[in-house]
């Protein structure tokens, strides 16, 4: 009985072991994408990537993370293709020779988020550099990405426009989580911080909690996204003609119209513009 | 915030609505993690009663070194195995990044060393029993090894079931090496981070209800067999 | 080839000087050190086939030392254990066999037990199962052969402990205290395991506080004191009369401390 038991355990053991075998690569129909949270989160390759996978049989494997380390990832050639927000580091990633060259796909824009006590009386504000300096001068808790993503980066593009040394007052008021745009927008709104976050992102966020927008409208809250096939002569072993088929399409009409089609809430998240 | 209840129905709904996406996630969780721990033991074990039986130069210096890889970090061993796998790294042409292997492969090496490293202690307590009649039989060495393993079975069980607890619930590794693709390779827990992520906090927590669920099944058929082992004076 | 040094000089039936077979198992000049601490002090002994000798003496006296010692399970600090003359190697290992006091049951079954046993020794198939069940028969034991052996009483343990060591063949037995916290019945159970064992020609050395089993089964005695031989001769007489202060004291229930000066003992039986 006993003896029968422990077989049986060792047998099932010993059968999934078998099991995960031909899960490795069993067709190579299929690209990988380096991108980013926000367009993962958002739920916008939820809507695409069937669409496509429909009009061209191959599957698209994304792998989501910040804007920073899904370029590293393909500096690595661990992807065909890079799909980020970011576009100095994208068109450095195609100088580099990493990628062959850099499109416009779509944009959306960055908001700020915040309580509704509104510690630095920001709400409705516009002008984003002149709101910051009220935050800082008001020491109100503002949460920051600090990974490295394109959110961070365009951040501290404003931060830098705005004349504040914000990393001066990490860990003070200003609060770096190290982690990605939804884990954020969960801490922030935790402890009653502000956070810059991506529109769609936001939109599509399920723990808003009693937050809302609190600056939005400056142009300088732009937010592009681009799209990069991954150089098969720095990386040969890339699949770059399946990759060439998903950039050709999402810079398409039918691919841009996809792109407009995804809506959260009744509201367009991406807003695409490829030729642009 | 969500109330409790609420989550447990969610789960409850969840599990009940057999949703194919949630079948497929917890199918490759436990393809993913039993593979893992069944690797690990084939190993482990051998290793660990080899540890803890035998008198060798450099024992000490082997039994330290397992027993500090037990807490090994994740997100440290998805680094290493990234880096092996990636493909500029040294193993990048098998084209194993963002595969389930590569997953096994990652929690493999987490488990190892606490299959071991628990392993070298029961065998090690069951030697100390067995020793003598061994010497006396005159006891090849691979047959030692081979009878303490059998006879310690079902201690070993436990210590399977330590390290199947560490591998099904570790987030860190197999969402670097994974990549947490849909369809592909998201299990249990990259999908309770993604969701995390998403703010669907109630998701979550009804996803790590689910896995909560499994690890109580998993364990409770482990110790039943267990009792009847306790019964028969064998454990 | 005798050594008569020693006061006591109980010389039992030994080798015969016109006897020209070494005996079966001889030990030379055995000490063994542990900790600074001399255990077993300078033992010499002879002891031919297919007797049953108990070995005798008060605790600490070294006695499951020395059988450890001439099973090979423990190295000697100094001297020697020979095997029909010759070193103790793998082969005069497997010659031999041994039964602890507390027996040692693998968590398996009776029968599991006894096939482990034969298996080590390479005892494989038809011949196998034929051993097995040989055991179990003189064991009694077969009807709780599929039991589990550690949910077997103390008595049913030892005499599977004694009939695995049996069906393995051994020319020589070591017994260590085999019907300690045993009750009268079990006693017996294996007290016959053991004359039937010797009867098929097995030598057999036991350690034994029962100065009444070591007159019914024993044949050859020797008496340990503090590491060293005491005293050696046949069973009967040695009990009857023992010559050695230390084995005087034990066998009227007295403490005996040993006289300061005393010198190693070395005997022959």
């Amino acid at each position: 009985m006993y003896r029968r038991a422990f077989t049986g355990a060792a047998a099932a053991v010993a059968l999934s072991v078998g099991l995960a075998g031909p899960l490795a690569a069993d067709d190579d129909r299929f690209i990988t994408v380096q991108s980013t949270t926000s367009t993962q989160n958002s739920g916008l390759f939820d809507h695409i990537l069937p669409i496509f996978q429909d009009a061209t049989g191959i599957e698209v494997r994304v792998v989501a993370v910040g804007t920073g380390q899904a370029i590293r990832n393909a500096g690595n050639g661990d992807g065909d293709v890079l799909f980020v927000h970011s576009t100095p580091a994208e068109e450095a990633f195609v100088a580099e020779g990493n990628g062959v060259s850099r499109a416009d796909v779509m944009y959306n824009d960055f908001v700020i988020v915040g309580p509704p006590s509104d510690p630095a009386d920001v709400a409705g504000m516009e002008d984003v550099t002149a709101a910051l300096t009220k935050i800082a001068a008001a020491e109100a808790p503002f949460a920051s990405r600090g990974d490295d993503s394109g959110t961070h980066k365009a951040e501290m593009r404003l931060w830098a426009a705005a004349g504040v040394d914000a990393a001066a007052a990490s860990g003070e008021w200003y609060r770096e989580t190290g982690s990605g745009m939804g884990a954020t927008l969960n801490t922030g709104t935790g402890m009653g911080a502000y956070v810059m976050t991506d529109r769609a992102t936001w939109i599509a966020f399920g723990n808003k909690g009693d937050y809302g927008i609190v600056v939005e409208g400056d142009p300088r809250l732009f937010n592009q996204y681009g799209i990069i096939l991954v150089s098969p002569d720095a990386h040969p072993h890339i699949k770059a003609d399946l990759g060439q088929q998903f950039v050709d399409w999402i810079l398409s009409a039918d691919g841009q119209a996809a792109i407009a089609a995804y809506e959260v809430d009744g509201q367009q998240l991406f807003f695409p513009n490829a030729g642009g | 915030m969500e109330s409790f209840w609420g989550i447990l129905s969610e789960a409850f709904t969840l599990v009940l609505s057999w949703d194919p996406d949630l079948v497929e996630i917890v199918g490759l969780s436990l393809r993913v993690t039993l593979t893992a721990v069944g690797i690990a033991c084939l190993i482990g074990l051998p290793l660990g009663a080899v540890v803890g039986a035998f008198r060798f130069p450099g024992r000490g210096a082997v039994a330290l070194m397992l027993n500090a890889l037990m807490g090994l970090p994740p997100v440290v061993v998805g680094l290493m195995v990234y880096l092996m796998l990636s493909a500029s790294g040294p193993l990048g042409v098998l084209g194993l990044l963002y595969t389930p292997t590569a997953m096994i492969i990652a929690q493999t090496i987490l488990v190892t060393p606490i299959i071991a490293a628990l392993t070298k202690q029961v065998v090690e307590d069951l030697y100390a029993e067995y020793a003598d009649q061994f010497a006396s039989l005159g006891v090849g060495l691979a047959d030692r090894v081979g009878a303490l393993l059998w006879d310690a079975r079902y201690s070993l069980l436990t210590v399977a079931l330590a390290g199947f607890g560490r591998a099904v619930a570790e987030v860190g590794a197999v969402m670097i090496v994974g990549g947490n693709i849909n369809h592909v390779t998201r299990v249990m827990t990259t999908t309770i981070a993604l969701e995390t992520s998403k703010g669907n906090l109630q998701l979550a927590l009804a996803l790590g209800v689910v896995l909560l669920t499994l690890a109580v099944l998993v364990n409770g058929a482990v110790m039943a067999l267990r009792a009847s082992a306790v019964r028969s004076a064998y454990a | 080839m005798r050594d008569l040094a020693s006061e006591f000089t109980p010389l039992g039936p030994a080798i015969s000087a016109n006897d020209v077979r070494p005996p079966l198992i001889e030990t030379r000049g055995l000490c063994f050190e542990d900790r600074g601490q001399r255990l077993l002090d300078n033992i010499d002994l002879k002891l031919r086939a297919g007797r049953l000798t108990v070995v005798l003496g008060a605790n600490g006296a070294g006695k499951s030392l020395l059988l450890r010692a001439m099973h090979g399970l423990l190295n000697p600090t100094e001297g020697e254990v020979l095997w029909q003359g010759r070193p103790l190697d793998r082969a005069a290992r497997r010659a031999q066999a041994m039964v602890f006091q507390r027996p040692v049951m693998l968590r398996r079954s009776v029968r599991a037990n006894l096939r482990f046993a034969l298996s080590v020794r390479g005892v494989m198939g038809r011949e196998r199962a034929r051993r097995e069940a040989e055991a179990l028969d003189l064991a009694r034991l077969s009807d709780l052969a599929d039991r589990p052996a550690r949910v077997l009483s103390g008595g049913e343990q030892q005499r599977l402990a004694l009939a695995r060591a049996l069906a393995c063949g051994p020319e020589l037995l070591f017994l260590d205290e085999p019907t300690a916290s045993l009750d009268p019945g079990s006693t017996q159970a294996i007290e016959d395991l053991i004359r039937t064992a010797q009867s098929s020609g097995v030598t057999i050395i036991m350690i034994t506080h029962d100065a009444g089993q070591a007159r019914r089964l024993g044949q050859e005695a020797v008496f340990l004191h503090g590491g060293r031989v005491a005293e050696t001769g046949p069973a009967a007489r040695l009990l009857e009369a023992p010559r050695a202060p230390a084995a005087r004291a034990w066998r009227e229930g007295r403490l005996y401390l040993e006289p300061p000066g005393a010198g190693p003992v070395h005997q022959v039986i």
